[in-house]
């Protein structure tokens, strides 16, 4: 369909993609799909994890430049490592996601890239927060991200209740981001999940061929 | 309104938009969602109603579901006067072929006659159409023809601006098999999700249900739209 094959050589690498986290009683479900494109036409990886671990019971996805995305991880990753040892105690949930924002919003001009802050901590328990582009931070109970959450808006606003169990957000989550990889062609490959919970976190992934299957139209 | 003209070829020459609201120089969009199901014996459409020109909502009552036929309706996305300009030029077309064959045209004919045109024009449209209704040969069809002029038969259509926040929904809900109230909560359902998000689209919703015995239409006001999300 293009009429030069060799565009992808020169696009940056993204991370368009799909990412979600949902919270519940007692912990977060989190999840994100495995792709990571040039220019829209080349799959520069196929079996990304787009679920970092920032710390032990906090995790972030990554949206957006995943140049962008991984240096900000990286440099949240080490503040947040430094303040949890000054603290002499686990880091909030919240500091985590405000260490995020400062990044976001000072370097807005230069940074592309979306962020979801997940996990538990021992004041507010499970908790979600969606940083998004230009550095806005809100905390949700459940919030998508990245190119292919639009085609799910309507599927998590009618499918979303709550008070669901651990198992239905995994369930939540895995068809949102399902139906997701089916629509959006910079989303795909497995589908990475983590919940983490106040005994700690764990991590599953789904290969493709054991993602739920829906009528094809 | 003089000095608004004024300002309006300045700020087209400049390019800054302070001096004049943007809908004073916005083209009359339907962004819009729109969406047809088939089912054993017909079809449903289905279409928001709001018209905007940038920011203002110039009509937000609009009927973009648009009859071709007796038989044969078309769901319109896109620029309006684009939009209507094609279904009028399609309605007489057909209307003449019709009377031609002496018998009612089928759904498949009305949506070529939407295809040639929109692929022929592709430069100067932007027209997103989806085309339903029923016919004696192969019953209810669903029809799109996305801008650009490609034309394929699906059992479930969606379109518009809206349409991208519903894919989901429409992908893990449909099942085939479904009979006409199924197809009516179905569709009211996915238009009331997409209006929830899209800014373009919104105002009440717009059913029509088209079989052999005829086109029966309904409107589901703002107060009465499911309540499928939580917020």
């Amino acid at each position: 369909m293009s009429s030069n094959n060799n565009e992808w050589r020169s696009a940056a690498v993204s991370t368009g993609t799909t990412i979600i986290a949902v919270r519940y009683d007692g912990g977060v479900v989190i999840g994100s799909d495995s792709r990571a494109s040039m220019g829209g036409e080349y799959v520069s990886s196929r079996v990304i994890n787009k679920v970092v671990q920032v710390h032990d019971k906090i995790f972030c996805c990554m949206s957006g430049s995943l140049a962008d995305a991984q240096a900000v991880t990286n440099a949240v990753i080490h503040k947040l490592n430094f303040h949890s040892m000054q603290m002499g105690e686990p880091p909030l949930v919240q500091s985590a996601a405000s260490i995020m924002r400062e990044f976001c919003y000072n370097h807005r001009d230069e940074l592309s890239a979306g962020f979801i802050v997940a996990g538990w901590d021992r004041k507010k328990g499970a908790q979600v927060f969606d940083v998004s582009m230009g550095g806005m931070v809100v905390e949700q109970e459940f919030t998508i991200g990245g190119s292919g959450s639009t085609y799910i808006y309507g599927y998590v606003d009618a499918k979303f209740k709550p008070g669901m169990t651990r198992q239905q957000c995994v369930t939540f989550t895995t068809n949102a981001i399902t139906l997701a990889m089916d629509r959006d062609n910079v989303s795909g490959g497995v589908v990475h999940l983590a919940v983490v919970t106040e005994s700690g976190a764990e991590r599953q992934l789904i290969p493709g061929n054991k993602l739920p299957v829906f009528q094809r139209i | 309104m003089a000095t608004a003209m004024a300002m309006n070829r300045i700020q087209h020459l400049t390019g800054s938009n302070n001096l004049v609201p943007d809908w004073m120089s916005k083209e009359v969009s339907t962004g819009t969602t729109i969406m047809a199901v088939e089912f054993d014996g017909g079809v449903v459409i289905g279409a928001d109603s709001r018209t905007t020109t940038g920011a203002y909502i110039a009509n937000r009552v609009t009927d973009k579901l648009t009859p071709i036929h007796d038989h044969i309706y078309c769901c319109r996305s896109g620029s309006a006067a684009d939009t209507q300009a094609i279904a009028d030029v399609v309605t007489y077309q057909l209307g003449f072929h019709s009377i031609e064959l002496d018998e009612p045209p089928l759904v498949q004919t009305a949506a070529n006659l939407f295809k040639e045109m929109c692929y022929r024009y592709r430069e100067e449209l932007m027209a997103g159409i989806i085309v339903a209704g029923w016919d004696k040969r192969r019953g209810g069809q669903v029809y799109t023809v996305p801008v650009g002029g490609m034309l394929v038969r699906q059992p479930v259509s969606v379109g518009g601006s809206g349409s991208t926040y519903i894919y989901g929904y429409v992908d893990s809900n449909y099942k085939s098999g479904m009979n006409k109230e199924e197809c009516l909560r179905f569709t009211a359902g996915a238009l009331s999700l997409a209006m929830e998000r899209d800014g373009s689209s919104g105002g009440v919703v717009r059913l029509a249900s088209i079989s052999e015995e005829g086109v029966e239409r309904r409107v589901i006001l703002g107060n009465e739209l499911p309540k499928i999300s939580r917020a």
